[in-house]
């Protein structure tokens, strides 16, 4: 195997001496994808400044050799590692709006790299330039290249940045978390264009990522990173059938499946924080199959005989007494899978919430008058309806107006028309005092755990504040029972009462977001992509928590999510939302399983699956227009693989396909007209 | 002896109550302390203290002001004197009352300027005098000056040295020794004590020197008719101190609501105060000040029976400069907290409260402000040393304290005077500068102390 790059035991530590990435070695061979996958915090976006150099004030490289095809790179002087970064070796971030300068075009920044590893200048760089974007499939190249950073989307962003990096012709692109800001439909298709790159030019790839997904598409051989160390490295195929380590079994384990009735299977816990590392295995605290000596001394590298290589006791030549085999859990995980389904239950006649074509119209102000222009049509006339104790999902991709239904149904957006009714009572144009009545009944959960709590106030005076201004409970010390009681429902330790949030890990803050929701009695949580902010091991714990206390306490959900395979696995019904509208509604069954408008067929099989498969692969083409001027007709059809000339006139109306099921889209209608 | 509470010693009293309560108050619960025992583990913040608290002991002494009773008595009744002396007088009445002729150069033995003398041969004779208080114990300047000086120096400062330990010793047995190690202090890696312990020392030192060589020496000089300028810039502490914090005192609201208010609720709410504030601040500022102290001047002028002296007199106009101050320099802020407020109020944990129904007054109070209030501490500490200059200025301009009162603006606006003066009177100016210098750097690193413990997101050792 022809090397490129060989890392051998590279420790970049703080100054104070704590070690962030702790003797890490592996190679990669040309043309090889070389995925990194991790939970955030253990080190992996470390690794990759380490190699390019370019590590932040504080830390530094403590030791390790990194062999770029031969040539210790970490001996060269700053002066020749200016040469390689950008040439030999090029790396594309994970927040495109973030990476490139917003004053300068696109076209002089992609020349920028080309002066000065090509030599190229004037008309040539130019052409170059030109010839880059085209590459990176962006159409209209003359008039992007004259185009500033604010006039691209985010999907093009990441284009530009991997024309920048391929400008220097780059043996290895360090691709770290390139698909993690970008919806799912763009995620797919920049990641086809990274493969499609690599197989043009025989680059090798070293992907950072924390999505499984994206690695079963992507990557040839993957390691796993905890806690700054690799505790896994094997090709795709094998990890993918027999991960060895614990952690990587419970990562697979803590997948989102469409299994109901089961718990999914948690890590307990979250990652260590960095320097907090003791003397044993790190993941020994988290592992249920650590035993004394995982705690006392740090596991050795072991390579297995299929050429896996592993950090862990339990493949140890000298406990070969207690040697497992590196299957155990998956398959016993596949079986459980395959098991007994809940039946989907008819959502009972009492439906809780009752939403009649909502509308949300922000006014677009200009001119020195302030005079409305134009309206961004948020949310478009969107109706939906949740039974008591069920889960409604509402699904789409970023703009399309789904976290705005949210707030509107709240009240804390103005709907412009439409009517929320809730336990029977409207709640649109209520005033503040009646509305105040019907506040504990509806809450939310918001996405980021890092702004949803104030930083000045403890948690004991976060739960507390909605029980005050409602009166919920008589007297204060009814008040702290009842803090107590809510810590205990949401898995939390009553000692963390008075702690302010900051002291919490991500996981541990959605918990006392979900338990200050929880304080007012709710019977509906709106919860808005509770866990996208959250490690996979951790969204886990989560969404289990979620389940129970839906069974507990009979509450509805009203689930905000982009990610499909959590709404699989939570919700009962799904509403698929493009633009403001809702395209598709029906059970899980029937969506997941059989969608039928072409835009829910294009998410579903855009989702990166672990294993590799999917339902026919449609990709889309371009990405979603602004609110602001919806095209004409079906908003979908300017990127819809069936679009028809009846399509670009008026929008489709609903069709019932089922009792359950209705989709806005022409093909319905004329395939019931074929049908009859 | 008949004790005068002018406005601005009921202010500073007033607000020293409110501290002591606040600090009565949080001492009672644990979450309060915490972080002010994590400005107590600091050296910084604990140095800065101990030296700020010196300033403000020198203003608190010169805040007690009272009159003398006249010897002579008027049909039984006791008559007092017109002037208005505090506490601070009574200490240093010998630096008071030892005025020279004119300018002299700190430490001096001799005037700055020649003067005709008649010798003992009647001949008249152009020279530099000798001082009427600075060194005249000296018999001959040229030789025994330097020696008098280094014994006097030595000798205050073993003095103020063993007072020092005296007093440390003092607090030592009072306070800590029954405590002994149940202090938290005591297991924290950055003890304050150690550096407290020198800074004390040293500052003790220091001042047994200054205060010795004071008694027979003009330490920072005299001015044009005069006065002992470690006097003058010693009772400008208080003046600075005035308009420091009475100024952000009347800032605070103002700049607190109205930038909160404009940034919470948008709208015509926040047109308005916007409007208000840039009007006030397009128009030159010196100029707006200028009007209207000159109007309160004039309103002064025609009602003397106001007042029963003149340190009143200067009293008002001291505080309605305070006013004047505060009430056109809000608008700097008050941008700032409304740009912050619009930040906060998209954030999750507002939307949260707003989805409890939660009022408008108490997501302002709760949840906006003590998450602006470090922008508002740093923000008071910059301004203080700001509004110590603008005084400056406004004297400059013939607006700013009455002539009477003793500021560091005054002190700057008559060294300014002389600087082009050929060889140069520079203490005036270097009194002034030193003393702010201190005065403001101490506040400064104090006030950084306290936003970084007040601060939950910085991890803290302990």
């Amino acid at each position: 195997m022809n090397k490129l790059l060989s890392v051998q035991s590279l420790v970049t530590s703080l100054n104070a001496g704590t070690a962030i990435v702790d003797d890490i070695s592996f190679d990669i061979a040309a043309g090889e994808t070389f995925a990194l996958l991790g939970e955030s915090g253990c080190g992996k976006s470390m690794t990759a400044l380490s190699l390019m150099r370019l590590l932040p004030d504080g830390v530094h490289l403590k030791q390790g050799a990194v062999h770029l095809t031969n040539e210790n790179i970490l001996m060269l002087p700053e002066r020749d590692m200016r040469r390689i970064r950008g040439g030999r070796m090029a790396m594309i971030f994970q927040e495109p709006g973030l990476s490139l300068n917003p004053v300068m075009t696109v076209g002089a920044q992609i020349a920028e790299t080309l002066a000065l590893h090509q030599d190229m200048h004037g008309a040539m760089a130019e052409a170059r330039c030109a010839e880059l974007l085209e590459q990176v499939g962006l159409s209209d190249v003359q008039r992007r290249l004259r185009a500033y950073p604010f006039q691209l989307s985010g999907g093009m962003k990441q284009r530009v940045m991997i024309a920048m990096a391929l400008a220097g012709q780059p043996k290895l692109l360090i691709a770290d978390e390139p698909t993690t800001a970008l919806d799912v439909t763009i995620q797919a298709q920049v990641l086809q264009l990274l493969r499609d790159t690599q197989q043009q030019s025989d680059m090798s790839i070293l992907l950072i990522t924390h999505d499984l997904g994206v690695v079963a598409q992507m990557a040839h051989r993957v390691a796993v990173m905890y806690a700054g160390q690799i505790v896994e490295q094997a090709s795709r195929v094998q990890l993918f059938a027999h991960p060895a380590h614990p952690y990587t079994q419970k990562l697979f384990a803590a997948l989102p499946h469409a299994n109901k009735g089961q718990a999914l299977a948690a890590i307990s816990g979250s990652v260590p924080a960095l320097g907090s590392a003791g003397v044993g295995c790190r993941f020994a605290p988290r592992c249920d199959q650590a035993w004394a000596r995982c705690h006392a001394e740090m596991p050795g590298w072991t390579k297995l005989p299929n050429g896996q290589g592993v950090r862990c006791h339990l493949y140890d030549t000298d406990e070969a007494g207690t040697t497992k085999q590196p299957s155990g859990i998956s398959a016993s995980q596949a079986e459980q899978g395959s098991s007994s389904r809940v039946p989907p239950q008819r959502s009972s006649e009492n439906s809780l919430l009752q939403v009649e074509n909502l509308r949300v119209h922000f006014p677009i102000h200009k001119g020195i008058l302030q005079r409305t222009v134009g309206y961004v049509k948020a949310v478009d006339g969107v109706s939906l309806t949740i039974a008591a104790g069920r889960t409604l999902a509402l699904v789409g991709e970023s703009g399309c107006g789904k976290t705005t239904v949210g707030k509107a149904l709240l009240q804390l957006v103005q709907p412009t028309a439409g009517s929320v009714r809730f336990a029977g009572n409207d709640l649109v144009g209520l005033g503040a005092q009646q509305l105040h009545v019907q506040r504990a009944g509806m809450q939310m959960v918001f996405q980021d755990p890092y702004a949803s709590l104030n930083p000045k106030m403890r948690v004991a005076e976060i739960l507390q504040e909605g029980m005050d201004v409602l009166s919920i409970g008589k007297n204060s010390t009814e008040r702290q029972q009842r803090i107590d009681e809510l810590l205990d429902q949401v898995g939390l330790a009553q000692a963390s009462k008075w702690r302010y949030p900051h002291e919490f890990s991500g996981g541990q803050r959605q918990r006392i977001a979900i338990a200050r929701a929880l304080a007012v009695n709710p019977s509906l949580l709106i919860c808005d992509e509770p866990t996208s902010a959250l490690d996979v091991s951790v969204q886990a714990q989560i969404l289990n928590l979620l389940k129970t206390l839906q069974q507990e306490l009979g509450l509805s959900y009203l689930f905000i999510s982009h990610n499909l395979a959590v709404v699989e696995y939570l919700a009962h019904e799904v509403c698929v939302m493009y633009l403001g509208r809702i395209v598709e509604r029906g059970t899980v069954a029937e969506v997941m399983r059989a969608p039928h408008h072409p835009y829910t067929r294009a998410l579903i099989s855009a989702v990166p699956h672990i294993d590799g498969s999917g339902i026919e692969t449609v990709r889309l083409e371009g990405e979603m227009p602004s609110p602001t001027n919806p095209p004409q007709g079906c908003y979908f059809h300017p990127r819809c693989p069936h679009a028809m000339d009846v399509c670009q006139m008026d929008y489709p109306k609903a069709t019932h396909v089922s009792d359950t099921r209705q989709v806005h889209c022409y093909l319905e209608t004329t395939e019931k007209v074929k049908q009859s | 002896m008949m004790p005068v509470v002018l406005w601005t010693d009921a202010m500073i009293f007033l607000l020293l109550a409110t501290i002591l309560a606040g600090a009565w108050h949080i001492r009672k619960w644990p979450h309060l302390m915490l972080p002010w025992q994590r400005v107590a583990t600091s050296s910084m913040g604990m140095v800065s203290l101990l030296i700020l608290s010196l300033f403000m002991l020198v203003g608190l002494l010169d805040s007690l002001h009272y009159r003398i009773a006249l010897p002579e008595k008027n049909n039984g009744q006791t008559v007092y004197s017109a002037e208005v002396v505090s506490a601070f007088d009574a200490l240093a009445s010998g630096l008071k009352s030892r005025t020279e002729k004119t300018y002299s150069a700190p430490m001096a033995a001799y005037l700055y300027a020649k003067e005709n003398m008649d010798t003992l041969e009647g001949k008249i004779l152009r020279d530099y005098p000798r001082l009427r208080f600075g060194g005249v114990h000296l018999s001959d300047v040229g030789r025994d000056w330097l020696g008098d000086v280094v014994q006097k120096a030595a000798r205050g400062a073993l003095a103020g040295l063993l007072l020092g330990v005296l007093l440390i010793a003092a607090i030592w047995i009072l306070f800590l020794r029954q405590r002994g190690d149940h202090l938290p202090l005591s297991k924290v890696a950055d003890n304050p004590r150690k550096a407290l312990l020198i800074t004390t020392l040293l500052l003790a030192a220091f001042f047994g020197a200054v205060s010795n060589l004071a008694a027979s020496y003009h330490v920072l000089g005299t001015d044009k008719v005069g006065q002992d300028v470690l006097y003058l810039a010693l009772k400008s502490i208080r003046t600075g101190l005035v308009i420091g914090t009475i100024t952000t005192l009347v800032t605070l609201p103002f700049a607190l609501l109205l930038g909160v208010a404009a940034g919470y609720f948008r709208g015509w709410v926040d047109d308005i105060i916007q409007y208000i504030y840039t009007v006030l601040s397009s128009i030159p500022s010196v100029l707006l000040i200028a009007a209207a102290v000159l109007m309160m001047q004039v309103t002064i002028e025609m009602h003397p029976e106001w007042f029963e002296t003149s340190a009143a007199r200067a009293d008002v106009r001291l505080l309605s400069l305070c006013l004047i101050l505060g009430l056109t320099s809000w608008t700097g802020l008050c941008r700032l907290l409304r740009g912050e407020t619009l930040k906060l109020r998209e954030l999750e944990y507002i939307q949260a409260a707003q989805a409890f129904g939660v009022s408008s007054p108490r997501i302002i109070t709760q949840h906006i402000m003590p998450n602006v209030m470090h922008i508002v501490l740093i923000a008071m500490v910059m301004d203080f040393s700001g509004l110590v200059l603008a005084e400056a200025v406004l004297s400059y301009v013939g607006v700013g304290v009455d002539p009477s009162t003793m500021s560091f603006g005054t002190l700057i606006n008559a060294a300014r005077l002389e600087m082009g003066r050929d060889p140069i009177v520079w203490w005036t100016l270097a009194a002034a500068f030193g003393f702010m210098l201190v005065l403001v750097l101490a506040a400064n690193l104090f006030a950084d102390v306290v936003r970084d413990a007040f601060d939950p997101r910085l991890s803290h050792k302990n």
